[in-house]
C-alpha cells in the first residue's frame, strides 16, 4: 500500500519514510539536472537568491522531452542521480528534503541525508509516459536557455516513486540486490 | 545506377527517428512479458507491469518511450549501384534527424561541445557509419541511444591470456558495477576483437540484434548464454531494486584480431532498446 505525501515535505514526513516504501507525491515539485544543479550551486555560493524556495523541497532529476500541443508535458522519467552528487549535500544543507531520479548515489550524498534528514526516492527510470500522465502542470521557472536542463516548477498528482535510502541510512538497492543475488 | 531523391532520403530518416523512439519493437515488449514468468521480486514483477503499460502510452499516444531520446546513431548501407539525387547523402541524414527531433516533439540532447555544452537545439549531429558494398539498396538504420546507459560502458584492452573467461569476467563485472544505474533490465553487447575502437562499433552494433535470436557461431552461442545466466545471478533485478531479470539478453560480436591484442567493449542498452530500419 503506498503512502500519500505531500510536496514540499515537513520534518515529520521525511522522518516517516523508510526504504522501500512505496510512495504518491501530490504537491509542487522542482526539476533540476547537470547544468541546473551547477548554476544554483554557483548562485548559493556567490549569496544569490534561488528562482524557488529550497525549504522542504523536492528536486525531480528529469529533462523532459517536449510536449505537444495539448500536453502539460512530454515523456518526463527520472536521470541518473550521481551525476548531480557534487551538488546535493550543499543544496541539502541550505533545505532540499526530497529527490527524485534513478541509480546509486555516493556516500558523501547518504551522510548528507542522514545529517540534514532528507530521503532519496527513485521513479522508474523509461517509464517516461506513464509518468507524465501524474504532472498535472509545469512551467518553465529558471534557466530557459538550457532546454531540457531548464528548471521547472511541476505540479504533480499521485507521482509514484518509492524510498531508495531513507534519513535513517536505510538502502533499497543493497537489501534488494542482497536478497536475490546467487553465487 | 539507381537514383534515390535527397528528400526521400531525409524524410525516411525523420519517420524512423519519430517511430523507434515510440514504437517499442515487439522483441523487446515480448521480453518484458518472458520477464514477468521468471521475475520472483513483487518489486520486479511490479516494474516489468509498467513499463508494458508505458509502452502501451507511448504507442497509443505516439509520444517518446523514455524522455532521453538519445545520440540519433544512423547506421548505413549503400550500394554501390546507388546516386542520391539533389544533395548528399549526409546532408540528407542530418536533416532528417533534425526534423524528426523537431517535428516528433522528442528531446534534443546534444551540446555543441563537450565542456561548453550548448544544446545545438536539433539533437544534430547524428553519428553515422557507413558500409559500402555491392547491389542497389539503400538501407538506414536510426539507433537512438540513451545517455545513461552509455555511461555504464567501457572498453578494456586484454590479452590473449585472459582467454574466454578473461572476458566473461569483464562482461559481468561491468554489468555488476552498474547497478542500478542504467535501467535494468538491460541488454548487454559486446564487443571483442578488432582494434580499440572497432571493437566498440561491434559492441554498439550488437544492439541492433533481435532479442531472442541466437548467435550463427555456436562458440559464441554459448558465450551469450552463460553471460546471460551470470549477469541474471547478480541479483540487481528490474531497475536495481532486486530480481533475478538484470538482463534481457547478452549479445556479442567479435572480429578479428591482432596477435599483441584482444580488446572488449561492452555496450550496455537500457531496457528501452530502440531501432528502427527502412530500405529505399
Amino acid at each position: 500500500m503506498a503512502k500519500k505525501i505531500t510536496a514540499p515535505l515537513t520534518p515529520e514526513t521525511v522522518k516517516d519514510l523508510r526504504a522501500g516504501d512505496s510512495v504518491l507525491i501530490s504537491g509542487t515539485i522542482y526539476t533540476g539536472r547537470d547544468l541546473a544543479h551547477k548554476r544554483l550551486t554557483d548562485s548559493l555560493k556567490a549569496g544569490e537568491k534561488l528562482p524557488f524556495d529550497l525549504a522542504g523541497a523536492v528536486i525531480y532529476y528529469v529533462g523532459p522531452s517536449p510536449a505537444k500541443p495539448g500536453q502539460v508535458i512530454g515523456s518526463a522519467g527520472p536521470t541518473t542521480s550521481y551525476r548531480m552528487d557534487a551538488y546535493s549535500p550543499l543544496l541539502m544543507e541550505k533545505g532540499l528534503r526530497g529527490m527524485i531520479g534513478k541509480g546509486n548515489r555516493t556516500p558523501v550524498v547518504l551522510d548528507a541525508m542522514k545529517k540534514y534528514g532528507a530521503v532519496y526516492f527513485a521513479a522508474v527510470g523509461g517509464a517516461a509516459a506513464l509518468i507524465a500522465k501524474t504532472i498535472k502542470k509545469a512551467k518553465v521557472i529558471a534557466y530557459d536557455d538550457l532546454g531540457p536542463e531548464a528548471v521547472r516548477e511541476l505540479e504533480v498528482e499521485d507521482f509514484p516513486a518509492i524510498v531508495i535510502n531513507d534519513m535513517y541510512g536505510g538502502d533499497l538497492y543493497e537489501q534488494g540486490v542482497a536478497q536475490y543475488k546467487k553465487d | 545506377m539507381k537514383e534515390i531523391q535527397f528528400d526521400a532520403i531525409r524524410d525516411a530518416v525523420a519517420k524512423l527517428c519519430i517511430d523507434a523512439n515510440c514504437l517499442l519493437g515487439d522483441d523487446v515488449v515480448q521480453a518484458f512479458e518472458d520477464g514477468l514468468k521468471i521475475e520472483e521480486s513483487p518489486a520486479g514483477k511490479d516494474i516489468l507491469n509498467q513499463l508494458l503499460e508505458n509502452e502501451q502510452i507511448a504507442r497509443k499516444e505516439m509520444m517518446p518511450i523514455c524522455q532521453d531520446t538519445g545520440w540519433a546513431v544512423v547506421w548505413v548501407k549503400l550500394g554501390s549501384g546507388v546516386r542520391v539525387q539533389g544533395g548528399e547523402l549526409y546532408d540528407a541524414i542530418q536533416q532528417g534527424v533534425a526534423r524528426g527531433y523537431t517535428d516528433g516533439y522528442l528531446r534534443k540532447s546534444i551540446v555543441k561541445d563537450p565542456l561548453r555544452r550548448v544544446n545545438t537545439k536539433d539533437n544534430t549531429p547524428a553519428i553515422i557509419y557507413t558500409d559500402i558494398g555491392p547491389g542497389d539498396g539503400l538501407e538506414i538504420i536510426v539507433q537512438p541511444k540513451g545517455g545513461g546507459s552509455e555511461n555504464m560502458s567501457e572498453v578494456k584492452m586484454l590479452s590473449a591470456a585472459d582467454g574466454a573467461e578473461g572476458i566473461k569476467r569483464f562482461v559481468v563485472d561491468r554489468v555488476a558495477r552498474s547497478k542500478a544505474n542504467p535501467c535494468p533490465p538491460v541488454i548487454v553487447g559486446v564487443g571483442i576483437g578488432g582494434t580499440f575502437e572497432k571493437c566498440a562499433m561491434l559492441a554498439k552494433h550488437s544492439l541492433l540484434r533481435e532479442i531472442g535470436s541466437v548467435h550463427p557461431d555456436p562458440f559464441y552461442a554459448d558465450m551469450e548464454k552463460e553471460l546471460l545466466e551470470r549477469v541474471n545471478k547478480l541479483g540487481i533485478g528490474p531497475q536495481g531494486l532486486g530480481g533475478r531479470v538484470t538482463a534481457l539478453a547478452v549479445f556479442v560480436e567479435a572480429f578479428p584480431c591482432h596477435i599483441a591484442t584482444m580488446p572488449c567493449a561492452v555496450n550496455i542498452n537500457c531496457h528501452a532498446a530502440r531501432h528502427k530500419s527502412v530500405t529505399l
